[in-house]
């Protein structure tokens, strides 16, 4: 084997600036795919982590699976009806006290409970139609990351201020109204309540600092006429990766909706996975590139070497042998360029990892999202390897195959 | 005739080194080329024999034969006594890594290592002999054929004949039984011929190793024991002499 190996790299020596540029090949493809997966993994693992920060691991909501059966269907066995209003549904989690106390009999994490609706906000004669939420703070502090969000005021000043109200900051921008003003809430059925706005945030998503509202569970419910009704439950786990199991097993207990945020964010999920599909794709692209490389140089070293080919068969040199030396060029090359892409790639995210971004617009990101794992490192390594080997093992079967009689007749 | 006459003992006892029976070697193309036809002949231990014949008479083919790197149409080559006809590539190849030795007419070293790593590849392939004594083996062979001032030479720094006696030190690397040599003094002068030819008889006399070379060279194949002549691939004779 080292007799074999020693042979290989007399041959690669004797070929430097080809082996050279072959090497280039092969680690400018495990560079960029090490740069690119630790920049597409970084990005992922950082939404999903300010995604999972900003929204429920589960939540229990206050619908089924399927619609409601409708009574007609239930008296009458017809195909199907017409003319037929469905019975008026009395929406909300009902019994939430026990709701609340079977879950927490076994869900390891911090449940929340709310109610949410649709009210108008009103201050100096300008209306925004608002998504208000009616919470328990000290709960919705321990299930949502709110509290991080929050330019003035504090969120938790709901729980002492019975008709307090916090809203986002574009919206009291809009309406000119600060913390301390008092604004009016107005619910569809007609319901009209004073708040105190006691707090603002923002979020950076434009919607939401538009269009959310939060105020103390009590008042909402009185406000939306729900009393001791909310329509949902949050559920932030100890254990992230339970999500899926505690909702399913949430919905057989309660009969209602739970849904895991993986669930939630489906197609996020799928676009992710589509987009690591593509970055493989492209990665395997180039390394096939590289392997072209690899194959052209050891196809031109069997080629010139068919009388050295021939001297170490007459010799007794097997077969085997012969496939061995070249397989093992082609895998030099392939670890020489793995090493040195492994480099690359290091350096080259790296150095994205400094790059700082300045956003004159409101969004938080400042540097680029730099993930380092082995992972990358050991996938794009063995990709390289797994390519070059091919690439070495074609000309090195044709180079055990040669029939020496012919090479040495040729010679003479 | 420098050589004392000596007759090989073949005696129908004791099997020949290496014996050809009814050899034929036919290239299969639209019209097939017959290289060797019906050859037979047995050699025994340290005999030195010469095998001549026309440019053409299938000298070289038989000897491919005979080293195993080519396998006959019909008839069978048997070593030692042991058939091989029925010897997988593999096996083939180690028979012919511990027991055969090759010259060339050109001298087929490998370019990029020097004289010592040439002789000692062969030793490392078998590895039988550690790395010391591979080392020493390489260099007293190298030393008997003259060339111990040139272990560190890479074969472009040679002249024809000290490659061709490096060569000659490669083919007695793990002491082989025969040596098959193909005109290895083909491309040299006469005194590079000269110093070649001692060497392969110094081999047989010393070390009691078979040599069959094919010769053009008639004064040399007269100094030889036994002299098979070919013509069209057939034996035309086969008689002792000296
Ligand atoms: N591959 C081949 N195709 C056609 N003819 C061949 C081939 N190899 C050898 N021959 C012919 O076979 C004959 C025997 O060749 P060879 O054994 O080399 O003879 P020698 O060594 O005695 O000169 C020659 O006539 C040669 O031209
Ligand atoms: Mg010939």
């Amino acid at each position: 084997m080292m007799l074999l190996l020693r042979i290989a790299a007399t041959h690669i020596r004797n070929r430097m600036r080809q082996t050279v540029v072959s090497v280039l090949g092969v680690a400018l493809g495990v560079g960029f795919s090490v740069a690119m997966a630790s920049l597409m993994e970084g990005s992922q693992r950082d939404f999903t982590a300010t995604l999972i920060d900003a929204i429920p691991h589960v939540e229990i909501v206050d619908e089924q699976r399927a619609p409601a059966e409708q009574p007609a269907s239930t008296v009458y066995d017809a195909v199907a009806y017409s003319g037929l209003r469905p019975k008026e549904d009395l929406r909300g989690i009902r019994n939430p006290t026990e709701a609340l106390a079977a879950l927490r009999d076994w869900v390891d994490g911090k449940l929340a409970q709310r109610l949410s609706g649709q009210a108008v906000l009103r201050y100096s004669g300008q209306d925004i139609g608002m998504t208000l939420t009616g919470v328990d703070p000290k709960r919705e502090l321990s299930v949502s990351k709110i509290r991080d969000d929050m330019r003035e005021g504090s969120f938790e000043d709901l729980g002492t201020t019975a008709n307090g109200l916090v809203i986002g900051d574009k919206a009291a921008e809009r309406l000119g109204a600060d913390v301390g003003d008092t604004v009016t809430l107005t619910s569809a059925g007609g319901v009209a309540k004073r708040f105190k706005i006691v707090g603002l945030f923002h979020t950076g998503i434009t919607t939401s600092d538009e269009g959310l509202a939060y105020a103390p569970l009590k008042a909402v419910q009185i406000l939306l006429e729900k009393p001791d009704v909310i329509n949902s439950i949050a559920i932030r786990l100890d254990t992230i990766a339970q999500a899926k199991e505690v909702a399913a097993r949430a919905e057989r207990q309660l009969g209602y909706k739970a849904v895991s945020w993986e669930e939630a964010n489906e197609g996020l999920m799928e676009a992710f996975f589509v987009r690591n599909v593509i970055m493989y794709t492209v990665v395997g692209a180039i390394l096939v590139v590289a392997g072209f490389g690899i194959f052209n140089i050891v196809s031109t070293i069997v080629h010139e070497k068919s009388r050295d080919i021939a001297i170490l068969k007459s010799l007794g040199f097997p077969e085997s042998d012969i496939q061995q030396i070249f397989v093992l060029e082609g895998l030099v090359i392939g670890i020489l360029g793995a090493l040195a892409g492994s480099a690359l790639g290091f350096g080259l995210s790296s150095y994205m990892a400094t790059i700082r971004f300045e956003f004159t617009q409101d969004v938080e990101m400042t540097h680029l999202p730099i993930y380092f794992s082995w992972t990358h490192y050991i996938i794009a390594c063995l990709l390289a390897l797994f390519s070059s080997g091919i690439a070495g093992y074609i000309p090195a079967r044709k180079a055990a195959r040669l029939n020496p009689v012919d090479i040495i007749r040729g010679a003479t | 005739m420098s050589l004392p006459a000596r007759r090989p003992a073949q005696a129908a006892t004791t099997p020949a080194l290496v014996e050809a029976r009814d050899l034929t070697r036919i290239l299969p193309a639209v019209v097939p080329v017959t290289l060797v036809q019906d050859v037979s002949f047995r050699i025994g231990k340290s005999e030195f024999v010469a095998i001549t014949g026309p440019s053409g008479s299938g000298k070289s083919s038989l000897l491919y034969l005979l080293g195993l790197l080519d396998r006959p149409t019909s008839g069978k080559v048997f070593i030692s006594g042991a058939r091989t006809d029925d010897l997988s590539p593999a096996e083939m190849a180690h028979m012919r890594l511990e027991k055969l030795g090759f010259v060339f007419q050109f001298h087929f070293l490998l370019p990029e290592f020097t004289t010592l790593e040439n002789v000692m590849i062969p030793m490392q392939k078998l590895g039988k002999l550690s790395a010391g004594d591979q080392l020493d083996h390489a260099t007293a062979l190298l030393a008997d054929l003259g060339l111990e001032d040139f272990l560190h030479r890479r074969p472009a720094q040679l002249s024809g004949g000290q490659r061709q006696r490096v060569a000659v030190a490669r083919a007695l690397a793990n002491s082989p039984d025969l040596i098959l040599a193909d005109e290895p003094t083909g491309s040299l002068d006469s005194v590079a011929t000269e110093q070649v030819f001692d060497s392969l008889r110094k081999i047989v006399e010393t070390q009691k190793t078979t040599v069959v070379a094919v010769t053009h060279d008639m004064d040399l194949a007269a100094r030889m024991e036994r002299r098979i002549h070919l013509v069209d691939g057939r034996i035309d004779w086969d008689r002792q002499q000296g």
